[in-house]
């Protein structure tokens, strides 16, 4: 490769790529794909999973060459660049993937394997120098922690500033934050995007990816929309929207939001009511809620403020301290998951690859998991009723996926979290709950799971959704309930839907202009 | 079948043949009986073992507690003089006993089944060797029991009746193992416990069953070893049979971590651990040398199989790169 100077007057930008093209056996991944970042620029990069966008950061990277293209750094111009390359001239990732050791302090995870030694054979890390070294860049990215906190103990948020400062070590130029705000709550991503715009004033360029929208309307300079592999549009500040960068996504508008805008519905009878449940997370605030069939019932609230563990006790996952809990008006005692499956009480956890599916399993034998007895005949299984489940079930999710004897593991993150459905699906559930049911997934599929929320709802089903997800809240839900450090601070009912409102309830305070209905207890 | 347990079927008939080769009285049939004989014993107890190992667990305590139930035994029906029937079902239902207690100790506590089983290892052979006042238990001269000797160290058309209760076990834990809805549970739970219980699968009762079908399994080998030995000094009789038992599961495919391997692997682990256990007392190998042996072959299988693993990794990956240049759709 040889390297040609062909730097550009007036504005350089920092990285350009020019018609870059990458093929992988058979399928193009990558195609006549060009955009420019400048210094100081906050580009927005969306477009849905299976875009390119993954191919575009290993390019970036260094990981993968391209087929054909330029991608030109700083002036030069390079066929494809190497890792060494990639991270010589200044660019640096922070992925969705937090890569810190937890067990290590702040200031071993900036500077692992660059660590300041001391003179003298033994080779010990110089600790003051280290410590020298972190402070100024955790005042940069606004931290408010100290360098020797132990990793385990910040919040996502935290990490993800330790990997942005982590960054700025080694001189980051320009830095790629790949799906940062997809697993944090509210506030948390707000201290994130002014660490954005602090890079973006020091004049480092940021290619900030994210599912989230909203988001990327607020922070971008610039959004580039990737679709099939090529720019399906690139859009300045001013025409920066939602609906705009959807269209560009997806090439058509999408229903779902229209629908799920429809008026509140009638709710129906109580199905599930918590009467002042205490979790041993927060011993002390009694929770009580009531759930409605033929509702979604959104649950927001930031993260550690108890919703998980509301959901882990309503599934007998967690011990219940105190409190009581009634199914269709009928006390029950839920003491384990069994006992709440027993019961059409069924969950959709938070984390879907350790503990919503078994990776290592089938789809079929997924699916059967929880009913197994069912599928059975004198206690031996029957792989042709579980099959039959399977298959039905495959039909109606419309999970993709060769056979129903695919290995679950194999699946694209829609297609778990559809099969995790499906297993409760297959059941005739009373009560749905879904904690965070569309994190990680992509908006085709997203769309797909709203509308099987509401088809539950519009059976009769009772759906309590967890979510952190602003939009998916406000979008989804019949009604809100929001949680504050442990207790219900207060449910929104549909005129009273905004982002403001539930933010404020979010953080204990009153929402604006109207009085609290179901009340903070 | 699986092809794993095809390949340990070569690999034993492989061993075989060369042993046989070059000694020809490894074919005799007192040679096989004898054999077979401790397959039969040895089977047993690696089978509960095996039932355990699915879950993700793991029984230490099992020679301890052979040595333990089979001096029980032996003093029930030899000094106590107790009918061999009840002392049978004494004896069985105290392994289900101490199963079911490390399996309470490992669900409800949550202690680590490695810690419990070590502890239960080193009570077991002490409680044994108090009890008999480190001295040994056997049968008084003259004094014999034909049904159960016949039943235990007995043959039928010339195979050992041990062999033959081992064949019959193992078909009934296959059906438990590969065919039933409890076998399907262990091996969710072997694979992910968190995600079993989230599927509503009782999981602490599942893994706690494991370990009283270890116990009664267990108790039921040591039965048999017992009337195989007729006498027993607690201080050495089973020693190190959790370790046969563990290598027999882990030569037959299971892994440690759970989840994996089937009752077929088993029993042909058992089966290569005791050919190869004949094949040093027939080719003349220091017997001192046994374990040497036993450890290199199953690191040598372990080494085979795990790289064999990464090599069909490897080729599925060409060839599904392969068929999407041929113009199929890719992911």
């Amino acid at each position: 490769m040889t390297p040609t100077d062909t730097t550009q007057s007036t504005t350089a930008p920092f990285l350009s790529l020019e018609a870059v093209r990458k093929t992988y056996p058979g399928v193009v991944a990558l195609d006549r794909f060009s955009m420019e970042v400048h210094p100081g620029e906050v580009i927005g990069l969306v477009g849905e999973n299976g875009a390119g966008k993954s191919t575009l950061m290993k390019i970036l990277g260094g990981v993968t060459r391209p087929d054909s293209g330029t991608v030109k750094v700083d002036g030069t111009a390079h066929d494809g660049l190497t890792v060494e390359q990639s991270i010589g001239s200044g660019i640096a990732f922070v992925h969705q993937e937090l890569n810190l050791f937890e067990n290590l302090d702040v200031a071993a995870n900036i500077f692992f394997g660059r660590e300041p030694l001391r003179a003298g054979p033994l080779k010990l890390v110089d600790r003051a120098r280290l410590r020298e070294m972190v402070a100024p860049l955790l005042k940069r990215v606004g931290a408010n922690f100290s360098a020797d906190t132990p990793v385990a103990s910040l919040s996502l948020a935290q990490q993800q500033m330790v990997e942005i400062a982590k960054a700025l070590s080694i001189r980051a130029r320009l830095v790629i934050l790949d799906e940062p705000t997809s697993s944090l709550p509210m506030a948390e991503t707000e201290k994130l995007l002014d660490v954005i715009k602090g890079l973006k004033a020091e004049g480092i360029s940021v290619i900030f990816i994210s599912h989230r929208l909203h988001e990327v309307e607020r922070v971008a300079d610039r959004v580039v929309v990737l679709r099939d592999g090529t720019l399906a549009g690139t859009l300045a500040k001013s025409q920066i929207n939602h609906d705009e960068m959807v269209r560009l996504m997806i090439g058509r508008m999408l229903k779902e939001r229209e629908k799920a805008g429809e008026a509140a519905r009638a709710p129906g009878a109580v199905a599930l009511s918590a009467d002042a449940i205490r979790t041993s997370t927060y011993p002390d605030r009694p929770v009580s809620l009531e759930l409605r069939r033929g509702e979604i019932l959104g649950l927001a609230g930031l993260v550690g403020s108890g919703r998980t563990e509301l959901a882990r006790v309503l599934f007998g996952i967690d011990e219940r301290l105190a409190g009581a809990v009634a199914l269709e008006g009928k006390s029950l005692n839920v003491a384990s998951a069994a006992d709440a499956v027993a019961n059409g009480i069924f969950l959709v956890p938070e984390d879907r690859k350790l503990t919503g599916i078994l990776l290592d399993l089938s789809i079929a034998q997924n699916i059967s998991l929880p009913n197994l007895p069912a599928h059975a005949r004198r206690t031996l299984v029957s792989t042709n009723a579980e099959l039959a489940t399977a298959e039905k079930q495959k039909k109606n999710l419309g999970i993709k996926a060769p056979s129903v004897l695919t290995r679950t593991g194999t699946l694209s993150g829609g297609n778990q979290q559809k099969v995790v459905l499906a297993k409760w699906l297959a059941m005739n559930p009373k009560v749905m709950i879904l904690d965070e049911p569309t994190r990680g997934i992509d908006i085709g599929a997203k769309a797909e799971i709203y509308g099987l929320m509401r088809a539950l709802a519009d059976a009769g089903v009772a759906v309590l959704m967890i979510s952190s997800d602003m939009e998916e809240v406000i979008g989804v839900s019949d009604r809100i309930a929001v949680m504050h450090e442990g207790q219900i601070s207060g449910i929104l009912d549909k005129q009273e839907f905004s982002q403001e409102n539930v933010l404020l309830l979010a953080v204990g305070k009153k929402p604006k202009l109207l009085q609290l209905a179901g009340g903070a207890q | 079948m699986s092809k794993k347990d095809l390949g340990l079927l070569i690999l034993i008939l492989v061993v075989g043949a060369v042993v046989t080769a070059i000694n020809p009285r490894f074919l005799l049939p007192i040679n096989l009986a004898n054999t077979s004989n401790l397959i039969g014993l040895f089977g047993i107890l690696s089978i509960g073992q095996a039932f355990v190992i699915i879950t993700g667990g793991i029984e230490l305590s099992v020679g301890s507690l052979i040595a333990l139930l089979g001096t029980l035994f032996i003093d029930f029906i030899a000094v106590r003089g107790m009918d061999w029937p009840v002392a049978f079902v004494l004896i069985i239902l105290l392994g289900a006993i101490i199963g079911l207690a490390h399996g309470w100790l490992i669900t409800k506590l949550k202690l680590q089944p490695f810690v419990v089983t070590l502890c239960g290892l080193l009570i077991y052979r002490g409680v044994a060797r108090f009890y008999t006042a480190d001295g040994t238990a056997g049968f008084a001269f003259g004094q014999n029991f034909p049904d159960l000797e016949f039943l235990t160290a007995g043959r039928s058309w010339g195979v050992p009746n041990s062999f033959i209760a081992l064949i019959v076990i193992a078909i009934v834990m296959w059906v438990v193992l590969h065919r039933s809805v409890f076998g399907r549970y262990l091996y969710a739970i072997g694979k992910n416990e968190e995600a079993a219980k989230y599927s509503g699968i009782r999981t602490g009762r599942v893994v706690t069953s494991a370990y009283v079908i270890c116990g009664v399994l267990t108790a039921l080998s040591a039965i048999y070893f017992a009337m195989y030995t007729r006498s027993i000094s607690p201080a050495s009789h089973g020693q190190f049979y959790e370790l046969y038992a563990i290598a027999a599961a882990v030569l037959g495919g299971f892994s440690l971590r759970g989840g994996e391997g089937s009752l077929i692997g088993v029993l042909l682990g058992t089966v290569l651990l005791q050919e190869l256990q004949n094949l040093v007392n027939l080719l003349g190998i220091p017997s001192s040398l046994n374990f040497a042996v036993m450890g290199g072959v199953i690191l040598i299988g372990v080494l085979v199989d795990q790289q064999w693993g990464v090599f069909r990794a490897r080729r599925r990956m060409m060839e599904a790169t392969r068929q999407n240049v041929a113009g199929a759709p890719a992911e």
